[in-house]
């Protein structure tokens, strides 16, 4: 299987000073739905401006699909499509001629391009505002015209920059379909969000960047396989006053009807529900108290923060 | 990109840009027409009958090819800068800077867009013009090649404003103070000869008075200059402006962070 996209010591200084990427080492292979994720400034769009060209990097490289962005940066563009997170199109174009234009731009002929502007409108649900200025667009419907913009010249490499951002969750599923339908076409797709169960349920691999650097980079199940442990939330019928002691297991009262307990992990669940039934505790409903990948996100950033501290204890 | 899909590219800027006009026409069309018809009542038809003749030719006359000229090279400015750091503010310039369009493409896109905006002005105003007085033409080589080569060398212009802008003020900063001053004493209303020698000296540095001049001596055939150096410094002028706008966009300056 080829690789996507190769990043190799990838460095970005800000004129102001500001070190955004501090030598970042990524690989996506084709057919990958990888996600990229990190808390805010971390550098995960500057990574991506690199890629398409609208941030100029320090050092480095990066190649898309072989093609590198020093040496071959058409070819490189001809295979990547870009969905930023701010809305970058002219308010006052229609729908359509925005997507067409874009068509346009890869050299597409027309009677193609209006095809292709047709064939993504209809799937992302657009084709009946075509006519319409984007101005006139509700939020969710911007976003799904920049993904039919970035489509229309059928890249193999999908970069998602917060897609789903600000979107209601009706919408974001049925993107969240749509991204699936055009993985499984063979289209790779690099994510960034900041709805952990959004990269949970989509991306096979995923990469955790925080102040400039990679901190993890791994399969989404490799990494949900370094929980240790996970907090449930237990609902029960009884008020309870107190929660109650069951060896071997950490329980707090949240409040009268809701528990939580730390489960260790492999470990079984029977013996804290018999404990409670003996007890005359009756669980009526069970989740998870976070998103499990959040919970694993959390963990690497505050380590990494851990880590920074010290070392600037140390250099200190 | 094939020579073929760049064709497509630059049509499809080109077509963009035209389109951006004639949507807000009358933004764009209706207000230099207007201004100009007014420039033919007052200074042609009022001021001008008690003018008498200027080079030859009645004060109509002789304004006329200057405010056509005055028209294009406005509106060709005006047309990329405004266009361009539209694109820059709301960022849709970014959906050309992602595509493998060349940065050459992009700017001959641009400026093209500009040149059909003047010389659709210009075309407007000349029509308008026949309303006052006849339209003489005295080489049609010399008229079109000069209001060609203006309407690209202002668009270039324009270009480079809009690359520098920051606010929708800087973009009317230079049009303001240096385009209308340049315009106004570039023989547009007057032969610089009615000047005092030292006057005539300073007035021969403004580049618009030989856009100005050959364009009259393509219409009259009178001229306050060599017509063969306006073409030499126009050409100069493009070329060096064409070779800021391309390095201004490889370098990336204003545009990528």
């Amino acid at each position: 299987m080829s690789i996507a996209l190769s990043i190799r010591n990838l460095q970005k200084t800000y004129d102001d000073g500001f070190e955004a990427l501090k030598g970042i080492d990524l690989e996506v292979k084709q057919g990958d739905f990888f996600a990229l994720l990190g808390p805010n400034g971390a550098g995960k769009s500057t990574t991506i401006g690199i890629i398409c060209s609208l941030v100029r990097k320090s050092a480095g490289s990066v190649s898309i699909f072989g093609h590198d962005i020093d040496t071959d940066f058409p070819s490189a563009k001809r295979e990547l499509g870009v969905v930023p997170q701010e809305f970058n199109f002219s308010q006052f174009e229609t729908v359509g001629s925005i997507v067409a234009n874009q068509a346009g731009y890869y050299g597409l002929k027309k009677s193609l391009a209006e095809q292709r502007a047709e064939k993504y409108l209809r799937q992302l649900g657009l084709w009946d505002k075509r006519d319409n200025k984007a101005l006139m667009l509700s939020g969710g419907m911007k976003r799904r015209l920049m993904i039919a913009r970035a489509l229309v010249h059928e890249p193999k490499l999908l970069i998602l920059d917060e897609p789903t951002a600000g979107v209601d969750i009706e919408l974001r599923r049925s993107m969240w379909t749509f991204l699936r339908e055009i993985n499984a076409r063979g289209t790779t797709i690099i994510l960034t969000t900041h709805y952990l169960e959004e990269a949970e349920m989509l991306c096979r691999n995923v990469a955790i960047i925080d102040q400039g650097s990679i901190v993890e980079n791994t399969s989404v199940k490799g990494l949900l396989k370094t929980l240790n442990k996970e907090i449930f939330v237990l609902d029960t019928r009884e008020s309870l006053a107190a929660a109650p002691a069951v060896g071997g297991y950490q329980l707090k009262l949240v409040e009268e009807h809701s528990i939580e307990v730390e489960v260790e992990k492999g470990r079984s669940l029977n013996e804290l529900f018999a404990t409670l039934t003996e007890a005359g505790i009756h669980v009526v409903s069970m989740r998870n108290k976070t998103n499990r990948l959040e919970e694993l996100f959390v963990s690497r950033i505050q380590n990494k923060s851990a880590d920074a501290v010290v070392t600037e204890g140390d250099a200190a | 990109m094939t020579p073929q899909e760049q064709w497509i590219a630059f049509c499809t800027i080109v077509g963009k840009e035209i389109r951006r006009f004639m949507r807000i026409w009358v933004q764009t069309l209706v207000p230099p027409v207007i201004t100009m018809s007014l420039y033919f009542v007052i200074f042609g038809q009022l001021i001008g009958s008690r003018i008498g003749t200027m080079a030859g030719f009645s004060y109509m006359e002789f304004v006329v090819p200057g405010l056509i000229m005055m028209s294009v090279l406005t509106n060709a400015y005006s047309n990329v800068v405004s266009s361009f750091y539209s694109a820059k503010f709301q960022r849709s310039i970014e959906e050309l800077l992602v595509s493998p369009t060349p940065n050459y493409v992009i700017l001959n896109g641009f400026v093209i867009g500009g040149v059909c905006r003047g010389l659709a002005v210009g075309l407007i105003v000349t029509l308008v013009s026949l309303f006052f007085t006849d339209l003489h033409i005295h080489s049609l080589p010399v008229m079109v090649l000069i209001v060609l080569m203006t309407s690209i060398l202002f668009s270039l212009m324009g270009f480079v404003n809009a690359v520098f802008a920051n606010s929708f003020d800087d973009i009317s900063i230079i049009p303001t103070f240096v385009l209308t001053p340049l315009t106004y004493l570039g023989g547009v209303f007057y032969s610089i000869s009615l000047l005092p020698e030292f006057w005539q000296g300073v007035s021969q540095l403004n580049p618009v008075l030989y856009m100005v001049n050959a364009f009259r001596y393509g219409v009259l055939g009178v001229t306050d200059i060599n017509v063969g150096l306006a073409f030499v410094g126009v050409a100069i002028f493009i070329i060096v402006l064409y070779a800021v706008c391309l390095y201004l966009l490889s370098s990336g300056k204003r545009l990528r962070a």
